[in-house]
């Protein structure tokens, strides 16, 4: 899997491809910055006071600055009833996300592994199947999951969102691991079988030891995506069971006072801070996953 | 060390039959070379040997017991893979401990057989190295290692050596070949190289078409082709073939590029003659090295050496000989001749052909006669 030269567009010499690579940068940072405008809001409004936000309009540049906000939005402010901030909800989210994250990336390599290196008759069309999933709207199985989860007594509890995410998800991990597996060399499992390896000999000690790219894609695609789920959390949790999607809901929609703009910004922040930074941590390795296999 | 026997074999990919009725019984202690083009089912053949492949019909025995339900790791093979297959995450020493692990071999007596196959192979300076980080030449090797250290029963090799180098390729040849005389081990390679499948095998299976065209030493199936397939595939240049008739005047003969204006006669040795009738049409089989320049070496006496005159269109030198293109009874054959009495491009050059040396085949079954 070498890495595929970079190629430059821009390289032309002269006057002109200098021109055009000045233009082409300058566009490049013009929307970067578009992009980050409201970003930028929501951060300079979490440090701002209520009379700066009032005064000087909700875009604008801090006057006032206190980290005041962020302490309120973690552990003081009142949603629904309790005021211990979103920091529950937040814990909620954790105990929601880890799991599942992890159950459906581990489910989905060793469908994969099966998929991919075990093929029995009719596997192919339990693949495309399987993948079906991955087009499926959520709202379509909405009542059928009410109903799982009414059958197994998970109505409104976090391992209810757990068990959903997992099978949810079970469509995109197996994807993605199938479609990795599919370019290790089928004689290596030929290989490894004449060596007197069984299917979890061969699993564990060929084919989970060179899985670290798309375990890693998966994970982040996985986390990133019921973090930040909003619709199954909204429908099957209500109350201290919610996960901090819904809590922020909860938290802008208290009706009776004054917008806290800054708690709210901060709190957005604090829920937007996980998937933040297993992108800023783990974006390259996410980058390099997805390519993989695509340059060979 | 052990015998391989191969009974009506039959093997189809869905509706596609791949292998049309296999017989082979390879003796303990031989190297026999699967031979043929792609598509012929050689490498087919050598998975079912492996448990790779299921099998359709007929029956494979290992030493005499039935095989067609063991799983690949209770038949104990070893087999060298045409991408070598090395566990990439492992080392050159896990590689070759792998299979011995998962046997529960215990680590004593793993380290003492790495040892001992690492030192055969001159691989010891390798042992903790990954294999990206070695040479095609030392993959080749390390593959092989891996094989060897477990003492199997039987060796396969799947196309070892078309990964390699055309230089390296000859040295790794030699390096089996070395191998092989100093081990012993029955063994099945297969490979789609003739020149691979004739320096290697005891024996030879030429296949296509899913069939055994012919299995037997190499000299045999060089010498004495068993059909026009194996005449051709064997062989480079591939042997000339020549349309003919026989014909039996004061001694027997057979007659080239009659109805063209200029027929040839060239003499048919007496065995060659006893079963066939006069008139009868055949194909007459040459390699190149029997058909090369009438010089001061030959004579007209000398018994079943016929002449043919034939226009030159064609010179191609390879340095250790020159193969020459000329145009017999209307048909293009290739001759092979020194590279100093090489004609020239258009000059008309008389051949001196050993009639000792030719096959004759049946136009319509292509069999030899």
């Amino acid at each position: 899997m070498a890495d595929a030269t970079t190629y430059d567009p821009l390289t032309t010499s002269g006057t002109w491809g200098r021109r055009a690579k000045v233009i082409v940068y300058v566009l490049l940072t013009l929307f970067a910055l578009v992009y980050l405008v409201p970003f930028t809001v929501v951060v300079f409004n979490s440090f701002r006071d209520l009379g700066d936000i009032s005064r000087n309009g909700l875009i604008g540049v801090p006057h006032s600055f206190s980290l005041d906000y962020w302490v309120q939005a973690w552990c003081k402010f009142c949603v629904g009833g309790t005021c211990e901030g979103i920091q529950p909800f937040f814990y909620n989210s954790v105990a929601m996300v880890v799991p599942a994250s992890i159950i459906s990336t581990a489910i989905g390599a060793i469908n994969g592994y099966v998929l991919s290196k075990w093929r029995f008759p009719g596997s192919e069309v339990l693949f495309g199947i399987m993948t079906l999933g991955v087009f499926m709207p959520g709202q379509m199985v909405l009542l059928p999951w009410a109903q799982v989860l009414g059958f197994l007594g998970l109505t409104n509890s976090i391992p209810g969102l757990v068990f959903i995410h997992c099978v949810q998800g079970l469509s995109f991990t197996t994807l993605f691991c199938r479609n990795y597996y599919v370019n290790i060399p089928d004689a290596l499992i030929k290989a490894a079988r004449i060596d007197g390896a069984g299917f979890w000999r061969i699993f564990r000690k060929i084919v989970l030891p060179l899985s670290p790219p798309i375990i890693i894609v998966t994970l982040i695609w996985q986390f990133t995506n019921i973090w930040n789920e909003f619709l199954f959390a909204f429908i099957f949790s209500s109350g201290t069971h919610q996960p901090i999607t819904v809590a922020l809901i909860a938290l802008s929609g208290g009706g009776t006072a004054v917008h806290q703009y800054n708690v709210e910004s901060a709190a957005v922040l604090i829920g937007a801070l996980p998937p933040l930074l297993i992108y800023l941590f783990g974006g390259r390795y996410f980058l390099r996953g997805l390519t993989q296999g695509a340059i060979k | 060390m052990a015998s391989l026997t191969i009974q009506h074999l039959k093997k189809n990919f869905g509706s596609v039959p791949v292998l049309k009725g296999i017989d082979l019984e390879v003796k303990t202690g031989e190297f026999v070379v699967l031979v043929g083009p792609s598509g012929c089912g050689k490498s087919t053949l050598l998975a079912i040997i492996a448990g790779l492949e299921s099998v359709t019909e007929g029956e494979v025995k290992i030493d005499q017991r039935v095989v067609n339900s063991v799983p690949p790791k209770d038949r104990d093979i070893a087999m060298v893979f045409q991408s070598y297959a090395l566990y990439p995450t492992m080392t050159v020493r896990g590689n070759m401990m792998f299979g011995m692990e998962s046997r529960g071999v215990p680590k004593p007596a793993r380290e003492k057989a790495v040892a001992r196959v690492a030192e055969l192979l001159r691989i010891e300076s390798l042992l903790n190295r990954k294999p990206n980080q070695l040479s095609g030449g030392q993959r080749q090797r390390v593959a092989m290692g891996r094989a060897l250290v477990r003492d199997p029963k039987l060796f396969l090799f799947d196309e070892p050596l078309s990964n390699l180098d055309a230089k390296l390729r000859v040295e790794m040849r030699t390096e089996i070949k070395k191998l092989y005389q100093q081990l012993g081990k029955t063994t099945i390679y297969v490979t789609h190289d003739q020149v691979e499948a004739m320096t290697l095998a005891s024996r030879i299976a030429v296949m296509h078409q899913g069939l055994v065209q012919q299995f037997a030493e190499p000299r045999t199936v060089y010498d004495r082709p068993a059909n026009m397939f194996v005449a051709s595939f064997m062989g480079s240049p591939p042997m000339n073939f020549l349309p003919a008739k026989v014909a039996f005047s004061n001694s027997p003969t057979v007659v080239l590029g009659e109805g063209n204006g200029e027929a040839t006669r060239l003499p048919l040795p007496g065995e060659m003659a006893k079963s066939l009738a006069d008139g009868r049409s055949v194909v007459l089989g040459l390699r190149p090295e029997n058909m090369t320049r009438f010089d001061r070496r030959h004579s007209e006496d000398t018994p079943y050496l016929g002449t043919i005159e034939a226009p030159v269109e064609v010179v191609e030198p390879t340095g250790a000989e020159t193969m020459v293109v000329v145009r017999i009874g209307g048909k293009e054959a290739i001759a092979r001749f020194e590279p100093h009495s090489a004609p020239s491009v258009g000059e008309k050059v008389r051949l001196a052909v050993d009639m000792t040396k030719a096959c004759l085949f049946d136009p319509e079954t292509e069999t030899l006669i």
